[in-house]
This record gives structure tokens, C-alpha cells and sequence, in this order.
């Protein structure tokens, strides 16, 4: 297995799956300002799968392009998390799923632009300034969602009781990221985890939301092993692809 | 105010408006100038964001990323020209959110050609091509608008719905220079939407009611079939470009005019549609009331915060 190809899925899938869910939102948002920030973080997700997925071709090298790799896998080949292929519910049960992960992905570029990949650490650059944005975004709502009304309290305090058995997936590792920290190309997942459990219970303790405890702990993304819900996402996201194979759009 | 007030500001109105100096939101104006407007902008903003919904209907079906990218980006325009123009109304003294209810109540009109449904991925193209390219003829004129906040605001706007029809045009171009399944796709698409796009420049001159008063107040350049005749100008030429058949059997050059003759359009389904008939308008409108319904909660809860974050701050 090449190993930095699958971590770039990983990274890759991550930012479709979560891009996608994002877009359905379009058209349908609690008011329009925010119907305009998802979808422009939807835009920044799709464009960061881009990146992504054209250096994973070139990585795989067996001429495959960027839409190859977004459209034409089966389900068991996708490497996202499980917590980002998760229904959105409603507006709260978002926020929650987009903090969380902010929350994670921010450290993580934080130290990818120190990658030895010069290729990876350019993505991790630009996709930090929009993460910094993201995560503020999505701080800012769950802080008032939380420390709202009763009603959105116990919503949102539900959407985390909900996400919470995903997030251990978050820190995963295995040999595909042993070989990679050898070489210097991604770091190790103890710093991140500790930087996330530290914002993210700063952020919940102003928000006034409890953080659960034992929760099912759920895994299996990284390893293509997904909840039923993916399924779905691949059979709207691919079906052009599939129903008129090897057209130009 | 005595009566022989009023007239010498309807009088001095007016006249700014013939020498084509523009009102703006604290100058004296009639009150049908403004509750015109006020009609006119919010239509045109409702249209920007129910037309989001078929246009949202095939992001995530998008072909491949950069498709996908475009049509997330062109739709995030719509809603922001949405903003624009709700913004626009409240200098006139409106109230967005009432604007809004008036929408879902099924007071407010938006533009007709939002209530048909987009099946298959050639809609994309064909509105972006023809639904915003009616949208430019339409608003290009109101850069010029005698109301300050709205000729600028379409300013903008103008230069977005240019990209919009220019990657729909492009997409045409594509199916039609692809397989014989693409192609039908196109002129499937291009058939529906014809006549629909022909309707998007209202009534014709006969049936207008407020094409007159607008006219003089300088909120209208040109009247709908002055319009539509443009519309049908440009558009002909770039269908026989990309290979498109069009459809209406009475289309021909008229020399000594100058045009394009073309056939009546179905006054009877444009009224049906308008009247709230058409096949998408009770899904469009719901949807609409069901995202702030359901929304409802998060806008309470930003309102509280925000008082709380008030009174923490006071004490």
C-alpha cells in the first residue's frame, strides 16, 4: 500500500464528505446569511478536495484525475470519518459536527505546513486561513446556541450527545501514519488531541453544554468501514458519473 | 401638508428625475414611487432566493468538481443578491422580515420561471444561459434606475448574473458538443425552458399595468416587449452557434424589421403559473416557510444570547 496516497484520501474524503453535507443545506438555511456562510464553506471543502485528490493521482500515479477519485470509488474505498458523513438534523446538530471538526482539522494544518511534503504543506496553508475561519464560525454559533434559549440548550446539548461517539476517530492512527511521521510528511496525532480536548472544552464550558460520558466510542472511516449513511451521499454524489460513464461536462 | 405643497415636491421630484439625478433614501418621494419600488425590489429579491431552489436541487448531483464548485458559487450569488436587495427595500422604510412572510403567505409574486422543476443536469445550463441572461436584459436597464440604493446594488449584481450566463452557456456548449444522449439532454432542457424564459419579461405592453408610471419614473427603461425582443435577438444566434433547434415554428429574421419574428407565447400558462399553478410553486413557496419555520429556534436563541451578552456587559 503506498501509504501517503491513502493518507491524501483520508484528507480528501474528509473535506468532500463534509462539503457535501454542507451543500444540501443551500436554499434551506435558518436565515439567509447563514445559507450564505455554508455554502461558502461548502465552496471552501469542495475546493480543498480538489487540491487533494489531484496530488493523490499524481501520488497513486496510475493516471487517475481528481474527479476520478471524488466520483468513481466504491463505498468500502472512501477514508472520511464517520462523524462527517452524519445527517445534518437540524441547524445545531450542524454546528455541532462543523465545531468538532474545525476544532480538529485546525491543529492538524497547523502543523501539516510543516510537512516535509512541500505539496502538502502548500494545501495545509491555504486550507488553515479558511479553517481559522470555519472554526470561529462554528465556535461562535455553538456558544450561543448553548447559552440561548432553554430550547436551543437541550437541542444542542442532544446534537453533542449525539456526535460524541465519533470523535475518537478523529485522533486515529495507524501504520499508514507510523511510516508517514518517520519521514516527516504528517505529524503525531497526541499533540492534536490534546490542542482539540482543550479548545473544545473551553468552547463547551462557555457554552454551557456537558460533555457525555460513556458514549460508544466509533470507528472505522479510515479503514473504509462506514455507517449506512454514506451510501447515499455516493449514490447522489456519483450518479452522473455512473449514468453516463466517460463524458465531458 | 396642504395639497399645494405636495405638488411643487411631486413637481421639484420630478424634475431631478428628467435631468436624471437620483433619489435617495432620505429625499422627499411620492408615496407610489416608493411603495412601487418597494414592490418591484422585494420581487426581484424573492426571485433571487426562491430561485436558489432549483438551481440547490443539483449540487450535490453536480458531474464532477468543478461543476460543482461553479453552480455552489453561482447560487451563493443568488442569495447574496438577495441581501442586496432586501437591504435596498428597508432604506425605503420596509421591513424585511414582513417582506419575507408576504412571500410565504403567497402575497408577494417571484419571478414564474422558478416554479418549474430542473430534472436533469442540462437545466443547469439552460438557466444559467437563458433565465439569468433574461435577468441581465432585465437589469442592465435598472443600473440607470432613478433610485440610488437600487441602481447600484443592480450594478453589481449585473456583473455576477454575466459569469451565471456565460458558465450556463457553457455547459450548453459542452452537452452539445458531446454524445447523442448529451445532446438530447440539451434540447430537452433548451425546449422546456424557452417559452418559460420568453415569460420572464412580463405581460405584453397591452396587458401591463405599471408599465407607464414606472416608465416616467425613470424605475423602468424599457417595456416588457421591447425587452423580450432583445432577449430573442441575442439569444437566437447563440442556440444556432451550439447546434440548438428552436423551438417554435413561427421564428424567422424579418429583414425589414430588423428582428426576429416569433410565436405567441401561452398567455393561459404564463397566467396559470402566476396565479400559483405552476408545477413547483406550492413546493418552492413551502420549502421556503418550512427553513425559516424550522429556523425559527436558532434566530430566538441568537437574540437571547444577544441580550444576555447585553446585560453581562451593563452590569
Amino acid at each position: 500500500m503506498n501509504s501517503l496516497f491513502e493518507y491524501l484520501l483520508r484528507l480528501g474524503d474528509d473535506s468532500l464528505i463534509i462539503g457535501h453535507r454542507l451543500s444540501e443545506w443551500c436554499g434551506h438555511g435558518p436565515i439567509l446569511e447563514e445559507d450564505i456562510a455554508m455554502t461558502n464553506l461548502s465552496l471552501d471543502f469542495i475546493g480543498q478536495a480538489t487540491s487533494i485528490y489531484k496530488y493523490a493521482g499524481e501520488v497513486e500515479d496510475k493516471g487517475r484525475s481528481a474527479d476520478d477519485l471524488a466520483f468513481l470509488r466504491f463505498d468500502r474505498e472512501y477514508k472520511n470519518l464517520i462523524l462527517l458523513e452524519q445527517p445534518n438534523g437540524d441547524f445545531g446538530m450542524t454546528m455541532m459536527k462543523q465545531f468538532l471538526f474545525d476544532s480538529y482539522r485546525k491543529p492538524l494544518f497547523e502543523r501539516l505546513i510543516h510537512s516535509s511534503d512541500d505539496m502538502i504543506a502548500a494545501i495545509a496553508a491555504k486550507s488553515l486561513k479558511e479553517t481559522k475561519y470555519h472554526l470561529k464560525h462554528s465556535s461562535e454559533w455553538i456558544i450561543r446556541l448553548g447559552d440561548g434559549t432553554e430550547e436551543s440548550r437541550n437541542r444542542v446539548q442532544d446534537s453533542l450527545d449525539t456526535l460524541w461517539r465519533y470523535t475518537s476517530e478523529l485522533f486515529f492512527e495507524d501504520s499508514v501514519d507510523e511510516e508517514l511521521k518517520s519521514s516527516g510528511i504528517v505529524p503525531s496525532m497526541d499533540g492534536i488531541k490534546k490542542d482539540w480536548s482543550s479548545y473544545v472544552g473551553e468552547i463547551l464550558n462557555r457554552a454551557t453544554l456537558t460533555i457525555p460520558i460513556n458514549n460508544w466510542e466509533q470507528e472505522g472511516g479510515r479503514k473504509g468501514m462506514h455507517s449506512e449513511h454514506l451510501g447515499y451521499i455516493l449514490t447522489e454524489l456519483q450518479y452522473m458519473q455512473r449514468a453516463y460513464p466517460g463524458m465531458e461536462w | 401638508m396642504k395639497e399645494q405643497n405636495i405638488s411643487i415636491l411631486e413637481q421639484r421630484f420630478q424634475e431631478k428625475i428628467d435631468n436624471d439625478i437620483k433619489i435617495e433614501p432620505r429625499d422627499w418621494m411620492p408615496d407610489n414611487y416608493r411603495q412601487t419600488l418597494i414592490r418591484q425590489i422585494s420581487q426581484h429579491a424573492h426571485s433571487e432566493i426562491v430561485g436558489m431552489l432549483p438551481e440547490g436541487n443539483w449540487i450535490t448531483r453536480a458531474p464532477n468538481l468543478r461543476r460543482k464548485a461553479v453552480l455552489l458559487a453561482k447560487v451563493q450569488d443568488e442569495a447574496g443578491h438577495g441581501l442586496y436587495l432586501y437591504s435596498a427595500t428597508e432604506t425605503l422604510g420596509a421591513d424585511r422580515e414582513e417582506l419575507i412572510d408576504d412571500l410565504h403567505s403567497g402575497v408577494a409574486k417571484y419571478s414564474s420561471i422558478f416554479n418549474y422543476p430542473t430534472v436533469t443536469w442540462a437545466d443547469m445550463g439552460v438557466i444559467g444561459w437563458l433565465v439569468d441572461g433574461a435577468a441581465i436584459m432585465n437589469q442592465v436597464p435598472l443600473c440607470r434606475c432613478s433610485y440610488g440604493p437600487y441602481a447600484r446594488a443592480m450594478v453589481r449584481v449585473c456583473k455576477e448574473e454575466s459569469f451565471h450566463q456565460r458558465q450556463g452557456f457553457e455547459i450548453m456548449t459542452n452537452l452539445m458538443k458531446g454524445t447523442s444522449e448529451q445532446k438530447a439532454m440539451a434540447q430537452d432542457a433548451f425546449n422546456r425552458f424557452w417559452w418559460p424564459s420568453l415569460m420572464m419579461f412580463g405581460p405584453s405592453d397591452a396587458d401591463s399595468k405599471h408599465t407607464e408610471q414606472s416608465v416616467k419614473w425613470k424605475i423602468k427603461r424599457h417595456t416588457n416587449d421591447e425587452l423580450r425582443q432583445m432577449f430573442v435577438d441575442a439569444t437566437i444566434p447563440q442556440a444556432e452557434l451550439i447546434g440548438l433547434t428552436i423551438p417554435d415554428k413561427d421564428l424567422k429574421w424579418n429583414e425589414e424589421r430588423g428582428h426576429y419574428d416569433f410565436g405567441e407565447i401561452n398567455w393561459d400558462e404564463f397566467w396559470q403559473v402566476v396565479k400559483g399553478n405552476g408545477p413547483c410553486n406550492k413546493d418552492r413557496v413551502d420549502t421556503r416557510r418550512r427553513a425559516k419555520e424550522e429556523g425559527m429556534w436558532v434566530i430566538e436563541a441568537a437574540n437571547a444570547y444577544a441580550e444576555k451578552i447585553k446585560v453581562r456587559k451593563a452590569s
